[in-house]
């Protein structure tokens, strides 16, 4: 291999990275709706397809380390595919949270939810968004998008504060509903910390650009 | 090997000598074709003389006495009947330091196509050409093809000497540390070159450079003192090779 054949190689794997983070995308979603749905279906469809996601990741990284291997990188180089690694391994974590959601509908054991969803959904759409926007930031290497879309885990966290709360007053009116509601607590858990990953794979790209590691945002929770 | 890579060249049991010193002791390995194969090791273990026992080179150093095979399409080089100057016409040859013949740029192709029996001058002067836009030498030569090779800077006299091996249509191409006098750049211009031949050539490269065979090869053996230590995929070589020895001396833990 010589350097236009790992310049190859590097676009491959930033093509590899952005099909696993449509994976990701599609797990969350899927997860999600399965729970708003009770689909126990689709919830266990989103819990075997999480392997396919590990799988990516292996892939993934056993391509890094043979490029560290033999081409030894330097520069914006070894940059990249420093933050090729560090961005799929939060990857395959988030769709453990997603596989976590799609778990919850199992637990419900054909309970019904204690309330329909809203804020849960809303959450879901507002970490896949910026999910979607973090890769399109590491694709254009802008780490100016990159710092707003750490900034909007804000918008998450108060997100998180309202479903919480509002489960907290369905607890304490009916204790029976105890169990399912801090069922529903973790799986907005699940999305808060989907989000806060998000966080890392911009902070990521801000050291891909600009070569400094800064923490940009520090979440509520 | 693996299914769907054709070899080109089987060392079986291979053993070279010089005198009472031997030198390789039972090398076995089969290089694949188009593909580039590296050979890697400490100096004096003995990468210069498998290299050279290829294309027979080693003919020429008295009391050398070889033992086993080297068959290359099927036939042992080393039989009685082999035509050398036909298998070194075959096997070619670009060495450590560029060694261009004192002669214009277009003469350094040229002659080796003249000894070859080719004579008319337009088939010479086609084949200089391709030669050299297959080296990247085209553009940077075209309008002083009469003047000395020696004006070349080290680089490009590097890639003529590839271009003057290529010329006479080869099928393997043996390079004993074709970049070992070269600064960076003509390095990764030359490495690149490499990469390029194989798409037509099987390549055999022998270098103390193992960040080199790492970079551009797809096989790789790992001699030391004259034995073959470990051949195999060059990725699988780099990131976990199966022998202590070889793990030691590529990550510069030795001795
Ligand atoms: N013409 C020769 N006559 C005698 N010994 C030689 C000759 N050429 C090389 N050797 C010896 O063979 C051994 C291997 O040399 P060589 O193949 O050049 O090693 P490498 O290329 O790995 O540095 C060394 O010990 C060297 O001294
Ligand atoms: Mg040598």
């Amino acid at each position: 291999m010589a350097r236009e054949a790992f310049r190859e190689n590097m676009k491959t794997l930033e093509q590899d990275l952005i099909s696993a983070g449509d994976m990701v995308c599609k797990a969350i979603n899927r997860s999600v709706t399965a729970l708003q749905e009770s689909d126990v279906e689709g919830a266990k469809k989103t819990i075997a397809d999480d392997q396919l996601i590990n799988k990516k990741r292996w892939n993934i990284e056993e391509k890094c380390i043979r490029l560290f291997a033999t081409q030894q990188p330097v520069a914006t180089d070894l940059r990249e595919l420093i933050t090729v690694l560090n961005i799929i391994t939060d990857l395959e974590r988030m769709g453990d949270h997603a596989e976590g959601i799609a778990k919850i509908v199992l637990m419900h054991e054909g309970q019904p939810l204690v309330k329909p969803l809203i804020n849960i959904p809303n959450m879901a759409e507002k970490a896949i968004d910026m999910l979607k926007r973090s890769l399109e930031a590491f694709v254009k290497r802008d780490d100016k998008m990159a710092r707003v879309i750490c900034n909007e885990d804000d918008e998450v966290d108060l997100i998180y504060e309202k479903i919480y709360r509002s489960l907290l007053s369905i607890m304490i009116a009916d204790p029976k509903t105890i169990t399912r509601a801090t069922y529903l607590i973790w799986a907005a858990h699940n999305l808060e910390r989907i989000a806060d990953r998000v966080t890392n794979i911009c902070e990521r790209i801000v050291y891909l650009v600009t070569g400094k590691m800064e923490e940009i945002n520090v979440s509520n929770y | 090997m693996n299914t769907g890579i054709t070899d080109k060249i089987f060392i079986k049991e291979f053993c070279l000598s010089y005198g009472e010193k031997q030198i390789l002791e039972s090398i076995s390995i089969n290089i694949p074709q188009t593909m580039i194969t590296a050979i890697i090791g400490p100096s004096g273990c003995g990468k210069s003389s498998l290299l050279r026992c290829m294309n027979r080179l080693n003919d020429l150093v008295p009391k050398a006495k070889v033992e086993g095979q080297i068959l290359f399409n099927g036939k042992n080089i080393y039989a009685p009947d082999v035509d050398v100057v036909e298998l070194r016409r075959k096997i070619g040859m670009v060495f450590q330091k560029p060694n261009p013949f004192p002669k214009t740029i277009y003469d350094n192709i040229a002659y080796g196509l003249r000894i070859n029996g080719i004579k008319e001058k337009k088939r010479i002067s086609e084949i200089v050409e391709v030669s050299l836009k297959d080296c990247g030498l085209w553009n940077e030569t075209k309008d002083r093809l009469h003047t000395s090779a020696f004006e070349l800077s080290g680089g490009q006299q590097q890639r003529l000497c590839i271009a003057r091996a290529l010329a006479v249509t080869p099928d393997i191409i043996l390079m004993d540390e074709p970049c070992s006098a070269l600064d960076p750049a003509s390095t990764f211009k030359v490495e690149e070159l490499m990469v390029k031949l194989k798409e037509k050539y099987t390549v055999i490269i022998v270098t103390h450079n193992m960040q080199q065979a790492a970079r551009v090869s797809d096989y790789t053996g790992f001699l030391y003192m004259g034995k073959l230590v470990e051949f195999g995929n060059t990725d699988i070589i780099f990131t976990r090779p199966r022998e202590k020895l070889t793990e030691n001396y590529i990550s510069g833990h030795f001795g």
